[in-house]
């Protein structure tokens, strides 16, 4: 991680009634996501980024330093952008000056060098709600709005504090494939807060886990999905998330073909979306189920093969194991949850290599409109 | 209505007036210290803006009547202009008025001003807005009922005081005489009809202060751009 604003941050001090003592640093570019339970200290660490909040510790972007021992920059001498957890609009400004007030007003033009006006707009479609008042929108537009002033602001970092817990399911899922767009477009780094695990799978590159002021672990999200030490690994909703490339279609059956590292799927619609775009596929670790042999004859389309990385029982009844696919151990890595009678049963053993059935209702493409 | 009458109408107005708009720039920022301060002596602080509610207004004529006296700082700013003292003079009467009606302005800027809370503020900072920017563009546009029944209050109080008046004032036509002390001036001296043209003058003057004051306010509930 040696991006030119990587994000550097350090931080101690006494919350509430445990302590916060955190250290991480973060890529300067994609979606950092700090994850974690409800009052694990994930907002205060973001409020500390913004200088809202003051702890103890050191504070970097790039080359700035917004807080160490000597210095602690206020807030509005750091180039953030923040987006609260309600949109906080300024109810007596219109839409759009609410997104203009940053700038004093001056709407800033796309070649600027900046992050134009209209690109904002046309980003976050908010062009029919210019002269509306804050009030007369609804709970996911005025996010859009709130996501739209922050950025405007020309932050070199978006800060994020769960932008959606307060909307309802509707605004939440009308709101998300924008977000999806904005951090496919966007040149700065994002952190975002939030303990909905659907959100960092949809979102995150990069993952913080954080549990009562520590941080747990740190790195891609894909290696922390698929680490049986953490406990991602070994929840429930298990899942791995993977980068994947429209490599064909099959009209007649109505398919479409995504490559990933190590394999390719085959997923019911025909996404419109050129060949060679690229697309996260989800892939819970309760919808792979293995096979010795490769089966003949099964109404599963994805079967491919693959080697067992490592594997941990879960209880006496399951055991979760590390899918490595492919066959020479570069392709990318799954999560599958079996009982512990079937691995009995099919002798299966760390290094072992054999057949992932996935069925193809779990892999469910996250689609942008268009 | 004799010309008596009219001198101590427009003193009172004048009188009213400048106190508000005094009271406006002194009470503002008294009102975001309060609203915005951690420190522990702010309550004292509030208590200090907030003793004209509760005491006699004759307590407190009898220290301004000491402050504003040829002995007092009064005296010595009297001074400058070669004058002996600001008691029972306008200039003095408007300290006393601002002293007096000092918590009926602030007190309602003060609750405005808490009214909005942390967010909008530090929104607009995370927006690069400097403090100054953040109070004039985002707490002084939210707080604008505050104002409103801040100033009207203040302008209205200020009409109605009696025992500070007389007590620095006295009773000077033109210069101190103000509509209250009038009122009662008329009836030492048995002028029953002047002092009641004056008191049901004021009856609904006070009337349609507190209706206006209701409706204006009802509609600036309703913030919008």
């Amino acid at each position: 991680m040696s991006g030119e604003d990587t994000i550097h941050v350090a931080l101690s001090g006494r919350l509430g009634d445990f302590d916060l003592d955190v250290a991480f640093d973060a890529p300067g570019h994609g979606l950092t996501a700090l994850f974690g339970p409800s009052g694990c200290g994930k907002t205060t660490i973001l409020r500390c980024i913004a200088g809202l909040n003051r702890l103890a510790g050191v504070c970097r972007i790039g080359e700035d330093t917004w807080q160490d021992k000597a210095r602690f920059t206020p807030t509005h001498k750091r180039a953030v952008g923040y987006v609260f957890q309600e949109a906080s609009l300024f109810p007596h400004l219109s839409v759009r000056d609410n997104l203009l007030y940053a700038s004093g007003g001056k709407v800033q033009p796309a070649a600027s060098g900046g992050i134009g006006f209209e690109e904002v707009v046309a980003l976050l479609d908010l062009d029919r709600l210019m002269q509306r008042g804050p009030q007369r929108l609804s709970g996911g537009e005025r996010q859009r709005v709130a996501v739209g002033r922050a950025l405007l602001s020309q932050p070199r970092i978006l800060l994020m504090d769960e932008p959606l817990s307060a909307l309802d399911r509707q605004s939440r899922d009308d709101i998300l494939p924008f977000l999806e767009r904005l951090h496919r477009s966007l040149a700065i780094p994002v952190i975002y807060v939030t303990h909905d695990m659907s959100e960092v799978e949809r979102l995150a590159d990069h993952l913080i886990l954080l549990d009562a002021g520590r941080v747990v672990a740190s790195g891609p999200l894909g290696v922390l999905q698929s680490d049986t030490d953490l406990p991602l690994a070994l929840q429930r909703g298990a899942a791995v998330t993977l980068d994947a490339v429209i490599s064909g279609f099959d009209s007649a059956y109505g398919l479409t073909r995504f490559d990933v590292r190590g394999g390719s799927f085959l997923i019911p619609g025909t996404a419109d979306m050129p060949t060679g775009s690229r697309q996260r596929l989800r892939i819970g670790a309760s919808d792979v189920s293995l096979a010795l042999e490769k089966p003949a004859s099964t109404s599963i389309l994805n079967v491919l093969p693959a080697r067992i990385s490592s594997s941990r029982a879960l209880d006496d009844r399951e055991i979760v194991m590390v899918l490595t696919l492919g066959h020479n151990d570069a392709g990318e890595q799954l999560l599958a949850r079996i009982t512990r009678r079937s691995w009995d049963l099919l002798e299966l053993e760390d290094g072992r290599p054999v057949f992932a059935q996935i069925k193809s209702a779990a892999l469910a493409p996250r689609r942008l409109p268009q | 209505m004799s010309s008596e009458i009219w001198i101590s109408v427009r003193l009172t107005i004048a009188l009213a007036a400048t106190t508000t708009v005094i009271l406006l720039f002194v009470g503002t920022p008294v009102a975001w210290w309060l609203s915005r301060s951690r420190a522990r002596w702010k309550e004292a602080a509030a208590a200090v803006v907030a003793l004209p509610l509760v005491l006699p207004p004759t307590v407190l004529g009898f220290y301004l009547l000491v402050a504003l006296g040829p002995d007092g700082p009064g005296g010595a700013i009297a001074g400058l202009w070669g004058a002996r003292t600001l008691a029972f003079t306008f200039e003095g009467l408007v300290i006393g008025s601002v002293v007096y009606s000092l918590p009926f302005v602030v007190q309602p800027i003060r609750n405005a001003f808490e009214a909005i809370g942390d967010r909008p503020l530090e929104v607009a900072a995370t927006l690069r807005a400097s403090p100054a920017r953040v109070f004039w563009t985002v707490a002084m546009p939210l707080a604008r009922p505050g104002f409103l029944t801040g100033a009207v209050l203040g302008f209205a109080h200020t009409i109605g005081e009696f025992g500070v008046v007389l007590m620095i004032g006295g009773n000077i036509p033109g210069e101190t005489k103000v509509l209250s002390v009038a009122i009662y001036d008329f009836v030492e001296t048995l002028q029953w009809r002047e002092a009641n043209m004056l008191a049901a003058g004021m009856v609904v003057f006070a009337f349609a202060v507190i209706l206006a004051m209701t409706l204006i306010e009802k509609r600036m509930r309703r913030v919008g751009p």
